[in-house]
Formats: C-alpha cells, structure tokens, sequence
C-alpha cells in the first residue's frame, strides 16, 4: 500500500506505523534453533543451499532464545522434553511466534503412545501447523508466508 | 501443563548424582556445567553434565532420553506391514537402512526368498544411503569447525540422492520403500541416468572436500589426537562401525557376514590405527568413495527379472493381477487387513549401518503383530565411550567428539 | 552348525548344565541367573568372544514362572561368530547380576533393562531409569503396561474433542 506508491521527490513516504511495524518485524524474523528429530533435518534443508530460507529473513538460526522472535518446533515432542520446550517459550523475549513444524508436533503423528505428546499446541500456543512427514523445505517456505501473512493482519496493541 | 512443567522438570538435586561427579565437585573445586538438550552442537536433543576444571574436561555424564518415542511398544500393537513404516522413523538419516534390517528380519523368520533383482536394488539403495548419512556427518562437521562452505556442498548433493529416492518411491526422506519380499515397485526408467551423472561427478565432489578440509592446518589441529580410542577399549566397550575401523580392527559386516548379495562386488573397507578423530573423518571420507564403487557395480550387473517374492502367503501381488485372477485378490486382502504370521520363534538380524551395527532382535508367537523387536540401535552403544574420550580434552574439544562418534538422537533413544 | 561353536556350545552345556535352542541357522542357550556371569567370563577368555552385541528382554505375561526372558548376544570379531544366551527369570521382583565387570557396554543396556522391565541389577554402578524421565512410575515395555491412547479427532467429533484438549495458554 503506502510504502511502494507514495515514493516522493523529498524521499517521503506515508504509511501507518502499525504497517511498517509489522513489515518490519517479518522481513527479518530469526528462528530459534529447535530441530528435534527429523523435521530438523529438513529444516537445514531448507536452510542450505537449494531451497534458501534467508532470502525469507531467515538468515541465521540463533542458538539462544533471548536473541530469536520464531520457535520453528521440528520434530516429536516427548514428555521429558515437554518442561525444557515451555522454558525456552518463556525465555523468548515477545514478540515471539511459534510454527509447529511437521506431524508429530501437530498432533502427535504417527505415534499414538504414552511417550510422546499429542500436538506441540498443548505446551505452548501455536501460530501456523506445517503438514506432513516430514514437509517438503517448500512446505515449510510456504507456512513461513503465511505466518507473514498472519503477522501483517496483527495489531500493535497485540504485542504492546 | 503449567503445573506439570515445575514438577516434572527431571531437575537433578546434588544428592541425586554424587555418586556420577568426582570429590572435587562436591568440595566446589570444580564446576558442573550443563550442556542441555537444546544446544547448536549437539546434533539433537542430548544434554551431557559437564565436570570442568577452568576449561579442562574433568567427567562428562550423558543424558539421554529427550527424544523417546516408545517405538518398540508401539510396534508391537500395529502389524508386521504396518510397523514397517515406523522403522524408517528411528535413525532418521539412514531411514533405508532400518527397512532393510527389519526385512532381512522377517525374511530370515519366515524363510522368504528376495530375487535377485531386488537385492541389487536394496545394494544401491543402502549404499546411496550410506552416502548421504556420511555427507551429513561432513556437513556437521564441518559447521562445528565453522567450516561453512562444507555445509554448503554437502548438502546440495544431498539434494540429488533425495531426488532419487523421491523418483523411486515419492517421498524424499521416509520412503518405506524396502519391505519383507523384495522392494515396493520397480524403479521407472530415468533411474539408471540418474545414477550414472551422479557417479560420474561425485567422485571428484568428494576431492573438493578433502581440498578445503585434509590439509587445513585449522582442521589438523582440531581433530588430530583428540579422542584416542584404543582398539582393545573400543572392543570392550562394543564399539562398531567407523569407530571401530579408525581404531584398528577390520571388522566390516558386509565382508564378514555378507547379505544382499554383497559378496558380488568388489570394495575394500578402510581401516586406519591411528584411533583419534582425524582417522575417523579419512575412514568415513574412504567409505564414501568405497560407496560409489558399489553402486557402479550393482548397476552394471543389474539383472532383469520381478522384484517381489512369489511367495503369496507373506507378500502381496501386484496390483495389476488384481482384476484377473481370484486367489490374488483374497491375498490382497487378507495381507493388508489380517497381516501375516510367520511361525513362532527369535531372530537377531544384524546390517552395517552408517553408524555401525544396526541388529534387529524379532520374536515372533505366530500372531499378525511382533510379539518382541527390539533394535540394538549403533549410536546407543558408541555414545557411551563419550565419557571416556572426553576426560583430559578442552570444551572446545567435546563439539568435534560428540560430531565424530556421529550418534543420531532417534537412535538412541527410540 | 559348524564344528567351531559346536564344540563351544558342547563345552558350556557341559560345564553349566544348560539347554540349547536352535532356530533358523541361530544356536542359544538356556542359562540360570546365577551362572550368567561365569558364563560371560569363560565365553570371553576362553573362546574370545570379544563383544557384547545385544541385552534385551522378552515378556511372557500372563504366565509367571517364568515371566521374563534375557536375552543376550555375544560376537567374536577375530572367528565370526554369534552366539546367544537366554536367562528365564521369575515375575515375582526379578533380579539379575550385572555382567558389567566382564563387558563394559551392559551398563547402558542393564539400565535400560531396569527402567523398561522393572528388573532389578544386583551390582550396577548406576541403576537409574535410561529413556524415561527419572520419575517415571511403571515400567513401559510389560505387556500390563497400557499402550497410551489418545482419540483421534476427526471431523465428526472435532468440537466435542476441541473443547476438552488442554490448550496451552500465553
């Protein structure tokens, strides 16, 4: 809308701040390192050369959860892990989203068992659920759109 | 889940694990670092206590656990057919290798004959396999070493092994491909040029490697001496696979005990004495190569013929025969409703893995469904040498030895 | 059968008075828990049996004497072979002596055993749970133990199963 049109001679441009805002917050989103299983092993996939992530933003993946606003849960979630994920959640600074990479973090795939738990929703909210065993590097491009999407449509109160 | 997360949070009290620290600890001497299960280096979920004293490596205790997934109770609620596919889900970089095991299992359990066909395949397969977990491995590697461009290389031939198995069996990664009888389907036609232009580059790829990292004095002086294992150690501790070779001991599954028809084909297993992690990069670098020459020769001796067993009792017929002959059809659907029942007894089924032994213990009570499998998993048993690898070595050191005894998380827990 | 382990099977049965189970090409033999250990030494000093490849059990509940199966498996690198031992064990409190002094990797496999199968290891150096969180209660692989189920949600009971899942909040 605003930003692309009104380029003006004096380099001015208007807009509402809750635009730039949330512009700003998703060209340049860094994900937390939580690769669990093998969804992780797709996520450096899409990380590496053939399918680029930092074309997205997603330049570096940051080890500490003080530095990073996206969890991107890769992998099954089992109940020793479940307290170690809540933490690092809390530990993010917000804004923070999180994407619920693959089936097992969604609904807890194809394991039906006393150890794994049934959807990475019951540990902390999700924003976006990735499909699949494991998603395709394009997959998970596609569900980090629409989590841009979603992040356009937000409200500065949300997160104020 | 707000309460569980405080009570159930496995915090360890200074009672709990005296008996694992040295005095010095308890007197405060030393420090104990946590190394936790969410970590850039660890290859997955592992959490390692780490005793220091300044940055020496004191003790190092393994925690293990995060990722248990309870395969082997779930396996044994589900079908033979059906638990296949939860095979591919363990060690989740050689998802061919544990469908191979867990066949040669139910083969041998059963007395299923594999055409000669299939075995040429799977012998492709589990070698291109092999090729892409040890392309991992360099790629950890080297990220751990900063090495990034590494990273980089390995990872976009990874991509073309991935686009052949997705041209085998659709799927990149969790194919389900190898299953008890033979394979799923036949390979379409572009498979065999697939394979020759990937031969024919990769052999100079693995050069390119060896260029940035073999005489890289950086490299050198990360990985030569550190981690000695001595092979009377590695022996007693039951170290297998390229941990065991890098220590002396020519020990190599395929040669000694061969399956799948690998007495065909011509390779050398490489061996080094030196037993530190440099010798463990050269032998997996070897074994990259050794692969290739396989694959070469499986594909030039590849023989025409089915690439199922006919044996209709265990294996189901193609679906082509479907809409002419009856008994197929009651096969059909007694295999994929009932399941079959190989007769009552236990089998051990043991394979090379890219990690080592990868064994498959099944035990059958001649019901559709296993009464007992239990996977004697490679990286469950080399990650207990970590301890004692580690004591003497710097913090720095233990990145490159958790990268070298090359444990993948699912392995071990299951 | 080759000449080889048939002379060792031949000398252990002699010495340990055990019994022998044969399967497709495999030998095993039926050892006490008591003799479990001296076994393990003699297979390994005198007919080199270098590794301990694989300890694991079986369970056989509901019947109780016996209720559990160990089941080991030991290989000699330099001969090639194979050869596998089986411990009948008692439902009742089952113990076991640890073979920890004689193959160093059963400490992992003997842990795992205590945590999965609630089988006691006389002698362990660290007898704690492996796989589970350490303040698991039950043991997973009994057959008593509940496989853990969790309704499928499908488009027919989609809210009645949305209402009652235990969301996570902020």
């Amino acid at each position: 809308m605003g930003i692309e049109q009104k380029v003006g001679d004096m380099g001015v441009v208007t807009t509402s701040l809750e635009h730039v805002v949330n512009w700003s917050r998703t060209r340049a989103m860094w994900p937390m390192l939580f690769g669990l299983a093998c969804c992780a092993i797709e996520m450096m996939s899409a990380q590496a050369a053939n399918y680029d992530m930092s074309r997205f933003g997603m330049e570096l993946m940051r080890a500490s959860p003080r530095q990073s606003d996206l969890m991107i849960v890769a992998g099954r979630v089992s109940k020793k892990m479940a307290p170690v994920l809540r933490r690092l959640y809390d530990q993010m600074p917000a804004p923070k989203w999180v994407i619920s990479m693959g089936d097992c973090a969604s609904c807890g795939g194809i394991f039906n068992n006393y150890a794994i738990v049934p959807g990475v929703d019951e540990v902390v909210p999700v924003d976006v659920y990735i499909a699949g065993c494991p998603p395709r590097p394009e997959s998970l491009i596609h569900g980090v759109v629409t989590l841009y999407e979603k992040v356009y449509g937000e409200k500065i109160t949300d997160w104020a | 889940m707000e309460e569980n997360t405080r009570l159930t949070l496995s915090e360890a009290s200074m009672e709990d694990i005296k008996h694992l620290v040295s005095d010095r600890a308890i007197q405060g001497e030393t420090v104990l670092l946590n190394m936790g299960p969410q970590h850039p280096s660890t290859h997955g979920v592992l959490r390692l206590l780490l005793e220091l004293d300044g940055e020496e490596v004191v003790n190092c205790v393994p925690d293990v656990g995060f990722l248990h997934t309870g395969i082997e109770k779930n396996m044994e609620a589900k079908t033979y057919m059906k638990a296949l596919t939860m095979t591919d889900r363990l060690d989740y970089l050689n998802n061919l290798g544990n469908n191979l095991t867990y066949s040669i299992a139910i083969e041998k359990l059963t007395g299923l004959d594999v055409p000669p066909r299939a075995q040429a395949i799977r012998v492709i397969l589990a070698e291109f396999q092999r090729i892409a977990s040890h392309l991992i491995f360099l790629a950890t590697t080297g990220l751990d070493v900063n090495a990034t461009s590494v990273w980089m290389y390995c990872f976009r031939e990874r991509e073309l092994i991935l686009d052949i198995f997705e041209m085998c069996s659709g799927q990149r990664m969790m194919t389900s491909f190898i299953r008890p009888g033979g394979i799923w389907r036949d390979v379409p036609v572009e498979f065999e040029d697939a394979v020759r232009s990937f031969i024919k580059i990769f052999p100079s790829r693995i050069d390119e490697y060896e260029a940035l990292l073999t005489n890289n004095p950086i490299f050198i002086d990360r990985t030569v001496d550190i981690g000695v294992l001595t092979p009377e150690d590695a022996l007693n501790w039951g170290v297998t696979g390229p941990m065991l070779r890098a220590s002396g001991v020519d020990y190599d599954l395929r040669k000694t005990n061969p399956y799948m028809g690998y007495e065909q084909y011509d390779f050398e297993v490489p061996t080094r004495s030196e037993g530190d992690t440099f010798a463990r990069y050269i032998v997996r670098m070897d074994e990259m190569r050794q692969a290739t020459r396989i694959i070469e020769q499986a594909l030039d001796k590849l023989p025409y013929g089915p690439v199922r067993s006919n044996n209709r009792k265990y294996v189901p017929p193609p679906r082509s025969e479907l809409g002419t002959s009856m008994e197929a059809l009651i096969h059909h659907f007694k295999l994929w409703t009932e399941g079959f029942s190989p007769p009552k007894g236990s089998v051990y089924a043991a394979t090379e893995s890219p990690r080592g032994e990868l064994g498959v213990y099944l035990e059958s009570d001649g019901g559709p469904k296993p009464y007992r499998v239990h996977f004697r998993t490679p990286s469950f048993t080399n990650l207990q040498v970590l301890p004692l690898l580690s004591r003497g070595h710097l913090v720095a050191d233990i990145v490159m030895l958790i990268g070298t005894v090359d444990i993948v998380l699912g392995d071990v827990d299951r | 059968m080759t000449d080889k382990i048939e002379s060792i099977v031949g000398s252990i049965k002699a010495g340990f008075s055990a019994g022998e189970y044969k399967f497709r090409g495999e030998i095993s033999l039926l050892v006490k828990p008591e003799q479990i250990v001296e076994v393990c030494q003699v297979l390994k000093d005198e007919h080199n049996f270098q590794q301990l490849t694989e300890q694991t059990a079986v369970d056989y509940w509901p019947e109780q004497k016996p209720r559990f199966h160990i089941v080991y498996k030991l290989r000699s690198l330099d001969d090639n072979l194979i050869i596998g031992l089986r411990v009948p064990l008692n439902g009742n409190a089952p113990t076991l002596p640890t073979i920890e002094g004689v193959f160093k990797n059963a400490n992992w496999f003997e842990r795992e055993l205590w945590g999965m199968f609630g089988i006691h290891i006389e002698g362990h150096s660290d007898l704690r749970r492996i796989v589970t969180p350490y303040d698991w209660e039950g043991h997973p692989l009994r057959k008593d133990y509940p496989l853990g189920y969790e309704e499928v949600q499908y488009s027919f009971n989609f809210d009645e199963i949305d209402l009652r899942k235990p969301y996570a909040k902020e």
